[in-house]
């Protein structure tokens, strides 16, 4: 495959809401062939990213996929990305009428009806569907509904995949299936760009890695040094008395510690392995009871 | 534009809009009332002048002022709206289709939809015209092709709300307010404004013919009779003003609801970020 071409070519991409900054001044290009992550925490940009690429939003800059500017010519940009959602959403058909809808909109054998029936086939097949292929699709595990999302993100054979986050909702078999498709598409030749947050889906897929922080591409790395940095980092999970869960997470947020509230009522700390104890002593200093806490490996 | 694309589009949305249980209600309860009016000859409450199948049309439009923009409306308010809350719209607008091919792909299945129940109503109730001995069978199908105007019309109108609300919940609530609006207050307001304000007709015909319900109402009611005396000053101004070129104006006022109301809600689709 060549290599002096690029696949996907992103140049000064800024992208506001209202007046927070979602991501500025983003560059960087993907050549054929490449398997890049988005890596950074959420609200870093990584959909956004994707959903620009798709030109699904406005903003600032340029983005050529094949070179086609998805600002002057979405469609045809579109026409060379297969995309696959974190979740994918289908109408209530069947496996086989929903690849059969969008191979209509992809113009998959819109000359003759048997070779889209083929094609339908073979990815039904490829994709492990073989035994659903009937079944409506609201029927399927979710594990089965992102497999039906790569199908239909293959039907064209676009050159370019589009992933958000493709197994954050799956098992630890359906992921690891799922990462061995799209592995056997990276050794095809397809490029391949998607947003993660698990070092084994980088660590099986990717080339590079390209670390979105604060609204900002802050460096690119690889998968190998993305480990090595993840695993002297923990994240402490702090049952805090909800009355003083605001103020903890402050308290720690002052002295640089990157810390958040969760859905579940508690207090998140991203640190390094050794600052464990800073933490807690920066929390008892300022007055903070801790019930409990959990430590977790961000290294996967 | 690609029409295949759009095709492809308005094949989904017509089945996705056929299952739509309310609209088949609807048309079936329009039917129904149709059939009744035309079997008891409800000739008191017809409009005065009016006679035989006359009176069995005249309050067949007061039938259709109540259903049609119901219909429209709600099947219009569902089209956009029902999709983005689901996380359909997000997956098809990520598919190379552009949103010119997505937005008129779900006005032709909705419109054809919205068309096949009203046929079914239509059918159902010239069967009971038909079968009471009574007919006209070109004013008959003046109404209803006026009828098909109005629902295009309100189904613009249902396809602006859509646009502007996220949940499918949301949009059938507004649609239900804005049915009210155009159907109760529109009256009341056009009632209140004479009474305090003490208008012109000229006046008072560009209020009337600011609802396009009322617009229905005087094209329906001067298809039938071929004058507009029953409907009081404003009805004689509109004839003596327009003459024959009423019904082309009444028929192009109806058309430009429905082209300005999916004008509209196609610019705000169209915004970037829409989703």
């Amino acid at each position: 495959m060549s290599r002096d071409k690029i696949s996907v070519r992103v140049n000064n991409f800024t992208k506001q809401y209202g007046k927070v900054v979602a991501l500025e001044g983003v560059s960087f290009s993907v050549q054929p062939g490449q398997a890049l992550a988005l890596w950074g925490p959420n609200g870093a940009g990584k959909t956004t990213l994707l959903k620009a690429m798709l030109g699904l939003i406005d903003f600032k800059g340029k983005i050529e996929i094949e070179g086609c500017d998805v600002q002057r010519a979405g469609k045809q940009a579109r026409r060379q990305i297969g995309y696959v959602p974190q979740e994918a959403i289908f109408y209530d058909l069947s496996v086989r009428a929903t690849l059969e809808f969008y191979a209509r909109l992809k113009k998959v054998g819109a000359e003759l009806a048997s070779v889209q029936h083929a094609r339908v086939t073979s990815l039904i097949q490829r994709v492990g569907l073989a035994d659903h292929a009937h079944k409506p699709v609201p029927a399927l595990s979710g594990g089965l509904k992102q497999r039906l999302a790569l199908a239909v993100a293959l039907l064209a054979d676009p050159p370019v995949l589009l992933l958000d986050e493709p197994t954050a909702n799956l098992d630890a078999k359906a992921r690891s299936d799922y990462l061995s498709l799209l592995a056997a598409l990276h050794h095809e030749g397809k490029t391949i760009l998607f947003a993660s947050h698990r070092i084994e889906e980088v660590e099986t897929l990717a080339d590079q890695v390209l670390m979105l922080e604060h609204g900002k591409l802050t460096e690119t790395i690889s998968p190998e040094e993305l480990r090595a940095r993840l695993s002297s980092n923990i994240e402490m999970v702090l049952w805090v008395n909800e009355a003083q869960r605001a103020h903890a997470k402050n308290c720690l947020t002052e002295k640089g510690l990157d810390a958040h509230l969760n859905g579940r009522g508690t207090v998140v700390v991203r640190i390094q392995s050794q600052q464990k104890m800073r933490a807690l002593n920066l929390l008892n200093e300022a007055g903070v009871s801790v019930q409990n806490f959990e430590i977790e490996s961000l290294a996967g | 534009m690609e029409f295949d694309l759009l095709w492809t589009i308005a094949q989904r949305e017509l089945r996705e809009a056929l299952k739509n249980k309310w609209l088949w209600f609807y048309a079936l309860a329009f039917a129904g009332l149709a059939l009744a009016l035309s079997q008891a000859g409800l000739a008191s409450a017809g409009y005065a002048g009016l006679g035989g199948f006359g009176r069995t049309a005249a309050s067949l439009v007061n039938a259709l002022l109540l259903f049609v923009p119901l219909m429209g409306l709600s099947v219009g308010a569902g089209a956009l709206a029902g999709d983005r809350e689901r996380g359909t719209l997000l997956y098809l607008l990520a598919q190379p289709v552009s949103r010119a091919e997505i937005f008129f792909g779900k006005v032709v299945g909705a419109g054809l939809a919205l068309v096949a129940a009203l046929a079914l109503g239509f059918g159902l109730a010239g069967l009971g015209i038909a079968s009471a001995g009574d007919g006209n069978a070109i004013a008959y199908l003046s109404l209803a092709a006026y009828t098909f105007l109005l629902a295009l019309a309100s189904l613009g109108i249902g396809f602006i709300i859509s646009t502007l609300t996220r949940k499918g919940a949301t949009a059938a609530g507004a649609a239900l307010i804005v049915w009210l609006a155009l159907v109760f207050f529109g009256d009341l307001g056009l009632v209140g404004a004479t009474l305090s304000f003490h208008p012109t007709p000229s006046t008072l015909f560009v209020l009337l013919v600011a609802n396009p319900l009322q617009v229905f109402k005087l094209a329906a009611i001067y298809s039938l009779r071929a004058t507009l005396d029953t409907l009081g000053a404003v009805g004689q101004y509109a004839y003596y003003e327009f003459g024959n070129a009423l019904p082309f104006l009444l028929t192009g006022l109806l058309a430009a609801w429905a082209i300005v109301g999916f004008g509209i809600a196609f610019a705000i689709f169209n915004r970037r970020g829409d989703q």
